[in-house]
This record gives C-alpha cells, sequence and structure tokens, in this order.
C-alpha cells in the first residue's frame, strides 16, 4: 500500500485551475478586497491552459462604431440561438476594459498612426499575444494576496448539502495528497479535448486544437456533484489548417483567403456562414467528391510571406515549420483546411456550466469562468477574462464573510481511492489505452470524424453501452506513480463528459446546427427544440431538464 | 510533433519541465531533462521558449508533414531568434520582435 502524505489548507476563495479566467479572477479579487486567493493548477500558470502557445488575435472585442449588443447579436445568430443574452451582454460589457488592462500589464497591440488599435473585421483587434500567459503569471505572482499552487491535480469538489466547501487532489511532483476549504470555489479549467479520436492518430496524437490535456476536468467535478450543465450537443468543431491543426483566421481574416475546393470554386456561400456552416461546406464537398479544400492563399503578394510565418511562429509555430519543410511559401501554395475532432468547450459554443448572470453555477458557493462555464459562446480570450472579473466581484459581494466549512469525509474517501490505484496493478489496462477505446467509440457511434460528425440514436445508444464499459474498466485502473495517477483521473473525467454529451446528443432531437449535432434521424431544425438543452447527474443516472430561452436581462436560479 | 533534447546542451535547470503544460518533461537519473511521451507533446513549444541553453529543438512528425527539419529559439534583447535547422543542413532564422504585433 502506497501511503500518501496529506496537506490541509483553509483560504478565502479557491480557483481551481490558472489559466486565463483563473487568473484574471484572482487578480480582480486581490485588487477588489483583502480576501486570501488559492489557486490549484495542474501544471505551471506561466504556460498552462489553451493559450500556453499564445494567442494572435483579441477576437471578441466591441470596435469603434459597434455595441456590446452587435457582438451578442453575432453571437445568437452563430448558434442558431441557444444563447443566453445575459451572458454575452455582461461579457461584452467587459471585453473592452479587461483588453486595456491586459494592455497595461505588458501585452502589445498594434495601433494606428493615431494610437488607435486596428481592427481585423467587425469584432478583432491585431495583438502578439506569445506571452499572454507569462504576462498573466507575472501580473498573478506579484500579488501577495494570492497564492499558486502549480502541479496540484485537482479531483473532486466538496459538496455538502448543495454548497461547495472546497475541493480534494494531489499533486504530481510529490506523494501529497491535498484537502483545501474554501469561502467560495471559482472553476476555471477550461473545456474538454481528446474525447473523440483526433485528426492525427498516431505520433501526432496531441496535435490537436484544443490543448490535450484540457481533459474537462471542471465538468466531470461539477456533473458528480450534482451541477446543471447545459448544451454539451453543441460540440466545437474547429476548421482549421490540416494536419499542424492551426488558426485559419490569421490566413482567412487577415490575408482575405478565399475558400476553395480542388476545382476553384468558392463554396462557402453555398452552404452559409456561420461556424458550424463553415466547417459542413468542407465536409460536404469532400463528400461529393470536390476535395480537398483550401484557403487560397497563392494568390497573395509574396511581401506578405514573411509576416505570416512570424504570426504563426506567435500562436501556431508548426505551421511555419510546416511552409518550411514543404519548400513553399504561403504565396506559393494553398493551405489545405480540414474540421477537427469534435470538442466541448464553451468559450466557442455554449457548452458548460449553467450558471446565473454572475457566474455562480446551481451549487452554492460555486462559480464557473471561460471555457468550463455555459451560455455565452465565442466569448473566448476577452470573455474569460469578463466572466473570470464577474465572478470574482460576486464572490465578494456574497461569501467575503461567510464561514469555511469543512468536510473530511470526502477526502478521507479520495485518500483511500488515490492509494489503491497507487498500490494496484493493472497488467491488462492502462489509461492509454482505455482513452484509445474512449475515442474509437465517440468516433464512431457519436459523430466523430469518420462518420462526417453524424450519428442516429442507434448509434448513441450503442456509444452509451460502451462507454459504460469503459467506466467499469477505468475504475480498475493502476498507477505506478502521481504522475501516471492523473492519467488515469483525466480518463475518468473524459468518460464522465462522453457520457453526458451522449445524453445531450440523444435529447435534441433535431439538427439545430450542422456538424455540431448533425442527428440523421432528425435532420432539420425543428422549433420545438428552440430552447436549452440541460442536465443534472444525481442517484447514478442523468436527467434531461429542457429549459426556455431566457429573456430576462439578470438571471437568477430557480428549480 | 514532439521535441528531442540534446544531452550534452542540458544544464538540468529544469524550467522546461516546471512550464510544459503537459507535465510531459521529467528528471533523468543522470540529472538531465527528457520527454517521458514524445507522442503526448502538444507542439506549443513553451520548453523551447524556456530553454536559454539551445538544448530543445521542435520538430513535425513524418505523418503531419516532417521531413527532419528542427527548430530551436535563441533571445537578443525583444528579439527572438527562431532558429531552423533545415532538412537539408542549410539553416535559416526568422526574427520576431516580441513588442512589434501580428500584421494579420
Amino acid at each position: 500500500m502506497t501511503r500518501l502524505k496529506t496537506q490541509k489548507l483553509m483560504t478565502d476563495v479557491l480557483i481551481v485551475g490558472g489559466g486565463t479566467a483563473g487568473c484574471y479572477a484572482a487578480l480582480t479579487i486581490a485588487r477588489h478586497s483583502k480576501l486570501k486567493v488559492t489557486i490549484a493548477e495542474k501544471a505551471n500558470i506561466k504556460r498552462s491552459g489553451c493559450l500556453a502557445a499564445g494567442v494572435n488575435a483579441i477576437n471578441a472585442y466591441i470596435v469603434d462604431g459597434k455595441t456590446p449588443d452587435f457582438y451578442a447579436d453575432y453571437a445568437t445568430k452563430d448558434a442558431n440561438g441557444i444563447v443566453r443574452r445575459d451572458l454575452l451582454l455582461s461579457a461584452a460589457k467587459l471585453f473592452n476594459s479587461t483588453t486595456a488592462e491586459l494592455e497595461k500589464l505588458g501585452l502589445v497591440i498594434l495601433k494606428d498612426e493615431n494610437g488607435k488599435y486596428v481592427s481585423r473585421g467587425n469584432r478583432n483587434i491585431k495583438i502578439n499575444g506569445e506571452n499572454i500567459k507569462p504576462i498573466l503569471a507575472k501580473a498573478v505572482k506579484a500579488e501577495e494576496n494570492i497564492s499558486i499552487i502549480n502541479n496540484l491535480n485537482i479531483t473532486d469538489l466538496i459538496v455538502k448539502n448543495n454548497r461547495a466547501l472546497g475541493a480534494v487532489g494531489f499533486k504530481t511532483d510529490e506523494n501529497t495528497a491535498y484537502e483545501i476549504y474554501a469561502k467560495a470555489v471559482l472553476i476555471a479549467t477550461g473545456g474538454a479535448s481528446g474525447l473523440y479520436k483526433p485528426n492525427n492518430p498516431g505520433f501526432s496524437r496531441h496535435k490537436m486544437w484544443y490543448p490535450p490535456f484540457n481533459t474537462g476536468a471542471g465538468y466531470a467535478m461539477g456533473i458528480r456533484s450534482g451541477a446543471e450543465m447545459t448544451s454539451f450537443e453543441m460540440r466545437f468543431i474547429a476548421l482549421r489548417c490540416k494536419d499542424t491543426i492551426a488558426p485559419t483566421g490569421t490566413i482567412a481574416q487577415g490575408v482575405g483567403a478565399k475558400q476553395v475546393n480542388s476545382k476553384g470554386d468558392v463554396y462557402e456561400t453555398k452552404y452559409g456562414l456561420t461556424t458550424s456552416e463553415r466547417v459542413y461546406g468542407t465536409v460536404e464537398e469532400n463528400r461529393l467528391g470536390n476535395g480537398p479544400c483550401y484557403l487560397r492563399t497563392s494568390v497573395i503578394d509574396k511581401s506578405k510571406d514573411n509576416d505570416l510565418l512570424k504570426a504563426y511562429l506567435n500562436m501556431a509555430p508548426s505551421q511555419t515549420l510546416k511552409w518550411i519543410e514543404s519548400g513553399k511559401n504561403p504565396s506559393e501554395q494553398d493551405v489545405e483546411i480540414s474540421g477537427t475532432e469534435p470538442y466541448i468547450v464553451g468559450g466557442h459554443t455554449a457548452s458548460g456550466y449553467w450558471v446565473n448572470t454572475n457566474r455562480e453555477t446551481t451549487i452554492n458557493g460555486l462559480y464557473a469562468a471561460g471555457d468550463v462555464a455555459g451560455g455565452c459562446p465565442q466569448k473566448y480570450v476577452t470573455g474569460a477574462f469578463a466572466e473570470g472579473e464577474i465572478a470574482a466581484l460576486d464572490i465578494i459581494r456574497k461569501y467575503a464573510d461567510a464561514e469555511i466549512e469543512t468536510y473530511e469525509e470526502v477526502f478521507e474517501s479520495k485518500l483511500g481511492e488515490y492509494e489503491k490505484i497507487l498500490g494496484g496493478s493493472n497488467e491488462k489496462f492502462t489509461a492509454q489505452s482505455l482513452e484509445e477505446a474512449m475515442q474509437k467509440v465517440m468516433d464512431e457511434y457519436a459523430g466523430g470524424i469518420s462518420t462526417g460528425y453524424s450519428f442516429n440514436e442507434k448509434q448513441l445508444d450503442l456509444a452509451d453501452e460502451k462507454i459504460d464499459k469503459l467506466i467499469t474498466l477505468a475504475d480498475q485502473l493502476s498507477a505506478e506513480d502521481t504522475y501516471e495517477m492523473m492519467y488515469v483521473y483525466e480518463l475518468r473525467e473524459r468518460l464522465v463528459v462522453c457520457k453526458v454529451l451522449i445524453a445531450h446528443l440523444r435529447a435534441r432531437k433535431e439538427t439545430r446546427w450542422h456538424t455540431f449535432n448533425e442527428n440523421l434521424d432528425y435532420p432539420d431544425t425543428d422549433p420545438n427544440y428552440f430552447g436549452y438543452v440541460n442536465s443534472k447527474y444525481e442517484n447514478g443516472k442523468i436527467d434531461i431538464i429542457f429549459r426556455d430561452i431566457v429573456q430576462e436581462a439578470e438571471y437568477e436560479h430557480k428549480n | 510533433m514532439s521535441i528531442r533534447i540534446d544531452k550534452q546542451k542540458c544544464v538540468g535547470c529544469f524550467q522546461c519541465t516546471a512550464v510544459c503544460p503537459g507535465s510531459l518533461i521529467r528528471k533523468s537519473d543522470t540529472g538531465k531533462a527528457y520527454i517521458k511521451y514524445p507522442e503526448n507533446c502538444w507542439g506549443c513549444v513553451s520548453c523551447v521558449k524556456e530553454c536559454r541553453f539551445g538544448a530543445i529543438d521542435f520538430f513535425l512528425g513524418a505523418d503531419i508533414g516532417g521531413v527532419g527539419s528542427t527548430m530551436n529559439v535563441s533571445y537578443e534583447g525583444d528579439i527572438i531568434h527562431w532558429n531552423i535547422h533545415k532538412y537539408d543542413g542549410t539553416q535559416i532564422t526568422i526574427d520576431v520582435n516580441s513588442k512589434d504585433s501580428n500584421q494579420y
């Protein structure tokens, strides 16, 4: 039996995940109160989460002449109506102030000769975001009321009588289990990748759009604790540069490259211009034999080559290297594009925790911000900052004077579980082999790349049955050290997310968004499903809750 | 998509170990950094940028078009030199000023 050391901590606010939303929330609390904040981060806040490599534009910004309503209208249309306008507007109102704050901290933003930001289209501004995470991490470290615990993998929330009391986890770089109690807890763990078989299933299997280390931990913790989730069936599929899975916006919007099929036809107008329709168009063109599809960069002036190579170094260096490996610059060849495997990510679509306008979840004292929070698609980086700020200010208002309550039973039970995993031996299955099995199931039966993202109910039934079997097997896994134990938990988190995702896909008996939920039994949009599909995990089963579109400017939870 | 760490150049500072978002870089018995699961690398190059000894090279797997070129980083004030050692033995350097914004 492997024994772990134990560590018990008390803090005012526990933030799980030191990414964009988590760091910004911590800064907000430190600047607006005397509360002590602890950030639990499973890697290191300097380069963790989806912005590890950088980001090359602020994609949610209110440019001159536009309004937060304009932004909310755009996001609503793109999501075919399934959004929370209260959340979109409250985030959009903070896009510009949070951007200004980041510029103060050191983010480089492109300006014209009059000192005004240069916009890229109607909602974006150009930056150098290569070092956006180090900038945030430095600001967080400078605050004396913020403690950062890197390499701390949180596995479960401590919830009693529907009130969040803290969380438990273990350090990957030392044999210590942690129990942390707080007045309030903010989940800012990001979304879920790696549920489906990826584009490059071999050596480069982790060359995916969303970080392979974002496993849906935050969703899984909330689901297990009975938090209500929304819109998991609005999966996100990115249209990307093939192979490197690098962003296309820099080429499409930055240099105006058109999306064309192999015959040179501009096809996007045939299928529509929403995010999901662009992916759908590319899938359809390939199905019709008109592939491969490209972004036509071969017509751009070669003077733009060097700036494109540099721009990609600041966010997706693999694409720069790919151009060099091919021996041809962007102006000498088109860039092939493809859809990625589906992800669950609340920064792009509406999947995530069901929250009130102040980002408190249905569990009291538990907040969600950034990719893990639902209802607010296309919030991107600035939306994650905004949600971090909104949640932080509400935590100060509502929980600054709350009592910290302990509840040892959860920790004792988890400690036993950790030690059992570390002390066990399973010679048949590993987290890796079960992950591959899960990705195969999801790919073939729950609308992955191999079926053109489509599925029917029979397939979903099979997927559900097979995921259940994998959940049983995952409970028997062992690990030789704490790093390997993190992989075991990451797999378990993904399986829980898959289970809920399948239930959501099954509940929305229509095709509201091509590719994102392409239901072959119900290929059309059905006005009866103009509403949210929510879910709650209780007593070992997932209950689906249909909710009407929120009309109020301020939404508070009710039964 | 992965990295390789040059054992000769690695001084064992483990800054790469600290920043890897996947906690994939570990300490070997000989006091050097090594990547435990090369196929689990995301390709974010955080470690490449962190290494001040040029010990970490980034490369593309053959399954995504890699033919053997590698890339690492060196610094000069605000300038980041991206040093690309091409498969044919030639070298090119792309300089990015960290105070300059992307143009696109």
